[in-house]
């Protein structure tokens, strides 16, 4: 044993417990708060190398084109798609539908379920009688109940819009319940301490703490409507971005199958940028009290 | 005008959770507060002085006995049977009794202009007098250059100030206290204590003060009672006037040297920590 073995072991079980200790946080952040600091750098290496896997995998012919085709052949897809369209309609028509019916779907059910959510927060009765209902189809996978939706709503938009919508109710409902309850009974006490009436504390107290639950929930539930969207335009769809990537499939067109899972990717990924961009001006307290 | 509220014979007992014994928070608790009191209640943790608050605010109701408010000119009301149905009978929180909070308790939401001046908003008055009487009262806390701030970028003792600011805005005849300035610095923390008694001063407000500091406890209240745990109850009550010397010659440090103020607060602490030997 000499000298040098003793010191180098000192000095890794020194930098051994170091990473066993938290690091100080920089001005700014919260010591000790799990993930801290910034991840962009991070998340665009991860991009960039999966393009450049992908790239390298397809160039240097690693698998077969109709397993993954190139990125250039999915980026020559989405020009010749966008110009001539695919399966009888264009590439706007197919987002187009498929927007239309998530969004209108989405509406839909913000209107309902938020208020049915608030509703069970705040109401022993509202909460008994619906609770059994939504817990037991919340856990349900849409194409279970698909073939049943066909059969009330027929083949027309009504049993698309249907199914997505029932997708979205239940992460709706949920997190406005679970919003509601998330209330500080300090605040309650506070405003009926100052005359408020119980719509007042509703208005005023309950609706305001819940919303960024309602947020989150919106976020979670437009999810759960993209996923929902190849299921609901899997019968009778004559555009949509789903029917779009079932059809290339029947045809084996691997490339327009990747491009319409980049499009809708890309929709959604869009639509949740808007959504923390309106959760920062909504709801700027969240995390901080 | 003057106010009143009444405790007779009072008592609380939570229900037993899972076989244990019922928790008696508090028993036998009478006591009357008019226009004109500071009451200042003491104790160890658990001798149910926050419960003896809620009670009072309307958060929750007695097991036995009866809270009355009463508005009466000059004459005395009369004594009113314990349990019977009172007209006048606690029977929820209302506007005349303001409450500030431990807990700062604030809406995140609203600004601190905002949230001071949400209870005359609730109650309908309009936004030019609310946010007038609203910046009275952040001028009297010293927060005037910060009504346009988030709850959330004031320090904890802003915040508190906040809280205090609201609960007066309001106008109640009654602010019930839950050591309101508990989680202050010990300047804030005096200047506090003088402008409350001076509010008091010039409102006759009835106030009911919870704290744990003995000095403050002497120097606040027209009247302090004690309390003890297990079950909870009031077992001494003082008359005191350190408040009114102290607004006499408006020298704090004065008044908590003078003999009697040290004789005073030797006698509370032994009487407190006897209750602690015994517990």
């Amino acid at each position: 044993m000499s000298m040098f073995d003793q010191q180098q072991r000192q000095a890794v079980m020194r930098t051994l417990q170091e990473l066993r200790r938290g690091q100080s946080a920089k001005p700014g952040e919260q010591y000790g708060a799990p993930g801290n600091g910034s991840s962009l750098l991070l998340s665009c290496i991860t991009v960039v190398a999966f393009l450049a896997l992908w790239f390298a995998a397809t160039n240097l012919g690693w698998v077969k084109p109709l397993f993954l085709p190139s990125p250039q052949a999915v980026w020559e897809q989405l020009i010749a798609v966008s110009q001539d369209g695919f399966a009888d309609a264009s590439l706007l028509a197919h987002i187009g539908w498929s927007a239309l019916r998530v969004f209108s779907a989405f509406a839909l059910a913000v209107l309902t379920a938020i208020p049915l959510g608030i509703m069970m927060g705040v109401n022993r009765v509202a909460r008994g009688i619906f609770d059994p209902l939504v817990e037991f189809y919340r856990p349900l996978p849409p194409l279970a109940y698909l073939p049943l939706v066909v059969i009330w709503m027929g083949i027309g938009e009504g049993s698309k819009v249907l199914l997505i919508y029932l997708a979205m109710f239940a992460p709706l409902a949920l997190s406005a319940r679970a919003g509601v309850r998330s209330v500080a009974i300090e605040q309650i006490h506070a405003a009926y301490s100052m005359g408020a009436s119980r719509s007042q504390v509703l208005r005023y107290v309950i609706m305001p703490a819940a919303l960024p639950e309602m947020l989150t929930g919106m976020r979670i539930a437009i999810g759960f409507g993209w996923t929902t969207l190849v299921a609901a335009e899997m019968v009778a769809a004559t555009a949509g971005l789903g029917f779009m990537v079932l059809s290339a499939s029947k045809f084996m067109v691997t490339e327009v199958v990747i491009m319409g899972i980049l499009v809708i990717g890309l929709m959604a990924l869009l639509f949740d940028f808007a959504m923390r961009w309106l959760e920062r001006r909504l709801v700027p307290w969240k995390g901080k009290v | 005008m003057s106010h009143s509220l009444k405790i007779h014979d009072v008592s609380v007992v939570y229900p037993s959770q899972q076989g244990g014994q019922p928790v008696t928070a508090l028993t036998g608790v009478n006591l009357s507060i008019e226009s004109g009191d500071f009451v200042v209640a003491l104790g160890a943790s658990g001798c149910g002085k926050t419960t003896l608050l809620n009670l009072m605010a309307g958060f929750i109701r007695p097991s036995s006995g009866a809270l009355t408010l009463g508005d009466y000119r000059g004459q005395v009301p009369q004594m009113i049977e314990p349990n019977s149905q009172l007209r006048d009978q606690i029977t929820g929180p209302g506007a005349e009794r303001g409450v500030v909070f431990q807990k700062h308790a604030l809406m995140p939401c609203l600004n601190v202009l905002d949230n001071v001046a949400l209870g005359l908003k609730l109650r309908g008055v309009g936004r030019r007098e609310r946010e007038e009487r609203a910046m009275r009262f952040l001028e009297l806390t010293g927060l005037q250059d910060f009504r346009s701030h988030t709850i959330y970028q004031l320090s904890g003792g802003m915040q508190q100030r906040v809280g205090i600011a609201r609960a007066l805005t309001n106008d109640p005849h009654m602010l019930l206290l839950d050591e309101p300035l508990g989680a202050l610095d010990a300047l804030t923390r005096e200047r506090l204590q003088e402008l409350l008694l001076e509010i008091w001063q010039s409102t006759r407000k009835m106030m009911f003060f919870i704290t744990h500091d003995v000095e403050e406890a002497l120097f606040m209240g027209t009247r302090l009672i004690i309390m003890s745990p297990r079950p909870g109850r009031i077992t001494h009550e003082f008359s005191l006037d350190f408040g009114r010397r102290f607004l006499e010659c408006r020298d704090a440090r004065a008044v908590k040297s003078m003999p009697d103020f040290i004789a005073m607060r030797e006698q509370v602490l032994s009487i407190i920590h006897g209750d602690e030997e015994a517990a």
